[in-house]
């Protein structure tokens, strides 16, 4: 099953739960560090469009 | 000469015998683009095998003319061996797959497993046939059940392609936000602007259409889907690297109609190969389903 091991957001309070959670300032900011996790974890990140990007693991 | 040849029937028989197993197994024996077996020791590997199964072959029918009626059951250890055969290159590919950009998937590799099995029993047949004429009648007749034998593998060796069941056209890739679509079929979401440019970029996309319900079910299976895009990967070379789980090709069912949208990232985009690539796939054995011979089908007025 997929599992959610990442969020990052530029919307503090809509965010939450067991997952690390990386707050930006703005979309750009969020895009960047969505990049760099991306690589990072080998994992595929996922917009919600409501202004967080979900990194997903789906192996 | 024609003396020798009476006096010395049974050794012609099985040296011809393994002759034409092994010019039957040789003519099976192709490596494609897809360089499997490789060359050259994948390659003496089973030339060898073909050896060993040509002269099982031809042995059978000396050893039933001289009343030797246990020998045959050697056949079954034949069949023991081949199917180790089976579960060598099941094995092997299983192994070599999990290393591979895009894999193969296990109907794939079971399909190959299954048709080097295949195909060793082929030569025995072929074997058993012309020792079986030129033991009987004579060595002329040894060498055209041969010469028939071979036709007759030559014409089981192709399978079927993607081309006999669906139309496959161009279809636009189309990137709205993070969702990816094909056509107007969904793909996945891509978060990454990056991901999204070079998708945009260099993505190409495909629409598969089955011509029959048979072909919907057939394309809708996931190692037949998997294998299209092993395909097109091997081909065409995959715009993709490890760490990079974004740009994965993909191809998924518009589940209201049964069509196939494929998804693609190539090093070299030409549609027209790319096309060419998708009809020559093959159609996987254990993925085809033939729900129109089904009786509840068959005694429909319309079954499709």
């Amino acid at each position: 099953m997929a599992k959610i091991i990442a969020v990052v957001s530029t919307q503090h309070e809509k965010v939450g739960g067991g997952a690390p959670i990386f707050i930006e300032a703005d979309e750009t900011a969020m895009q960047q560090t969505a990049f760099l996790l991306e690589k990072i974890l080998d994992a595929s990140a996922h917009d919600l469009k409501n202004g967080t990007i979900v990194i997903v693991n789906h192996h | 000469m024609n003396a020798y040849l009476v006096e010395h029937k049974m050794l012609i028989g099985v040296l011809l015998g393994i002759v034409f197993g092994i010019v039957a197994r040789l003519l099976m024996l192709t490596t494609d683009y897809r360089q499997y077996p490789t060359y050259p020791h994948g390659r003496i590997i089973h030339i060898s095998l073909g050896v060993i199964a040509a002269a099982l072959g031809a042995v059978a029918v000396p050893a039933l003319y001289n009343k030797d009626y246990t020998a045959i059951t050697f056949l079954s250890l034949a069949a023991q061996q081949f199917r180790d055969v089976r579960k060598m290159e099941r094995e092997t590919l299983t192994k070599i797959d999990s290393l591979e950009l895009v894999s193969r998937g296990s109907t794939y590799i079971e399909g190959i497993a299954m048709v080097f099995e295949g195909r060793n029993y082929l030569v025995i047949m072929s074997a058993l046939m012309t020792s079986l004429f030129a033991i009987v009648w004579n060595i002329y007749l040894g060498i055209a059940g041969g010469i028939l034998s071979l036709l007759f593998v030559r014409l089981l060796k192709s399978g079927k392609t993607i081309s006999h069941i669906c139309h496959s056209e161009e279809a636009k890739v189309r990137v709205d936000g993070p969702d990816l679509f094909v056509g107007d079929i969904y793909i996945m979401n891509v978060g990454l602007q990056a991901d999204q440019e070079i998708i945009r970029e260099r993505g190409m996309g495909f629409i598969l259409t089955p011509y029959n319900p048979n072909g919907k079910v057939t394309i809708s299976n996931l190692g037949q889907r998997q294998a299209i895009l092993y395909d097109l990967s091997t081909i065409l070379g995959v715009y993709r690297d490890d760490g990079e789980p974004a740009l994965i090709p993909m191809a998924k069912l518009d589940m209201k109609d049964g069509r196939l949208a494929v998804f693609f990232l190539p090093q070299e985009k030409d549609m027209t190969k790319a096309l060419q690539v998708i009809n020559k796939v093959p159609i996987m054995e254990a993925a085809v389903r033939m729900p129109t011979e089904a009786s509840v089908n068959k005694e429909a007025p319309n079954n499709g």
